[in-house]
């Protein structure tokens, strides 16, 4: 909570910077952030390559049970699609590429604006930012009503590290791998379901 | 799309081939370029004045499109999470 706090804090400053023009005009702003994007798909992808445990771990899950990040995707895909209905100025592609970000909301953010531009780029920022809040605090009341994989699969890829702890005490430490399985791939699938529905 | 998938591919690649080395920096180098990334979005935000009339409706539509993907992956785990159950049930282990 508080790591996404910050972050919104640093969007925030970046907003009032630009109002301000505080920003030299001979500087391209867009272009800074493609290679820190490229810098920070790198690092993510190192952090993966370089975490040899982590396979070995998820050997041990309920085969049904591994089905559960595909349910996510697939679920997530349906739910934004049927949205995509309601919102006529929106194309069907540009609403799966918010609902790709899958609460990971600092990369999809970025991959989009790079696409699309700063305005789709707040639209997937505020609602990834809204799917890792709601998480956090409705889990108790998912786990209640739809059952311990609930707050897992709504928790998108954030299963491995933010919204890990309030899964551990919701479903269970028996849930922990499952969870840190599922963050893993959703996590995963982020840069390139998002730039795929981008490039469509 | 093809720079992206190549860029992650290449940290993977170079990430296993340190595997028998430990990178503490790592997290925080990627929470730093988070920041930096953020920092750089919402400059673009500030900049565009259509963007920032417009912060209101925005916000709406994505409560609606979080609201919309929330309940198709819950959906489907909690199907899922019935059919875990009554395999139990069945008496497998």
């Amino acid at each position: 909570m508080k790591g996404s706090l910050i972050i919104v804090g640093f969007f925030a400053l970046g907003i009032a910077v630009g109002l301000l023009h505080w920003i030299p005009a001979d500087i391209d702003i867009n272009q800074w952030s493609f290679i820190a994007l490229c810098a920070l798909i790198f690092a993510v992808g190192f952090s993966v390559g370089n975490d040899t445990q982590m396979l070995r771990r998820f050997k041990q899950l309920n085969p049904l049970l591994l089905l559960l990040p595909l349910m996510t995707i697939i679920g997530t895909l349906a739910g934004t699609a049927v949205i995509a209905f309601a919102l006529p100025h929106r194309s069907l592609t540009e609403c799966l590429a918010v609902g790709s970000g899958f609460a990971y909301y600092s990369l999809s953010s970025v991959i989009i604006t790079q696409y699309h531009g700063p305005e789709l780029g707040t639209v997937a920022l505020l609602a990834n930012i809204l799917r890792e809040v709601i998480t956090l605090l409705g889990a108790p009341l998912m786990v209640r009503w739809f059952g311990r994989l609930a707050p897992i699969s709504a928790g998108g890829a954030t299963t491995m590290d933010t919204t890990l702890p309030i899964i551990t005490r919701c479903c269970g430490q028996e849930y922990v791998i499952l969870s840190m399985f599922h963050g893993f791939l959703v996590d995963f699938s982020v840069p390139f379901l998002v730039s795929l529905f981008c490039s469509l | 799309m093809f720079t992206i998938v190549a860029i992650m591919f290449s940290g993977i690649g170079v990430g296993w081939l340190f595997r028998r080395r430990q990178f503490p920096m790592l997290s925080q180098v990627i929470t730093v370029l988070i920041w930096a990334l953020l920092f750089c979005l919402g400059v673009e935000v500030g900049m565009n004045p259509q963007v920032i009339g417009r912060l209101g409706d925005l916000g709406i539509e994505a409560v609606v499109l979080c609201v919309g993907g929330l309940a198709g992956s819950i959906a489907l785990a909690w199907a899922l999470w019935l059919v875990v159950q009554h395999k139990k049930k069945g008496g497998q282990p």
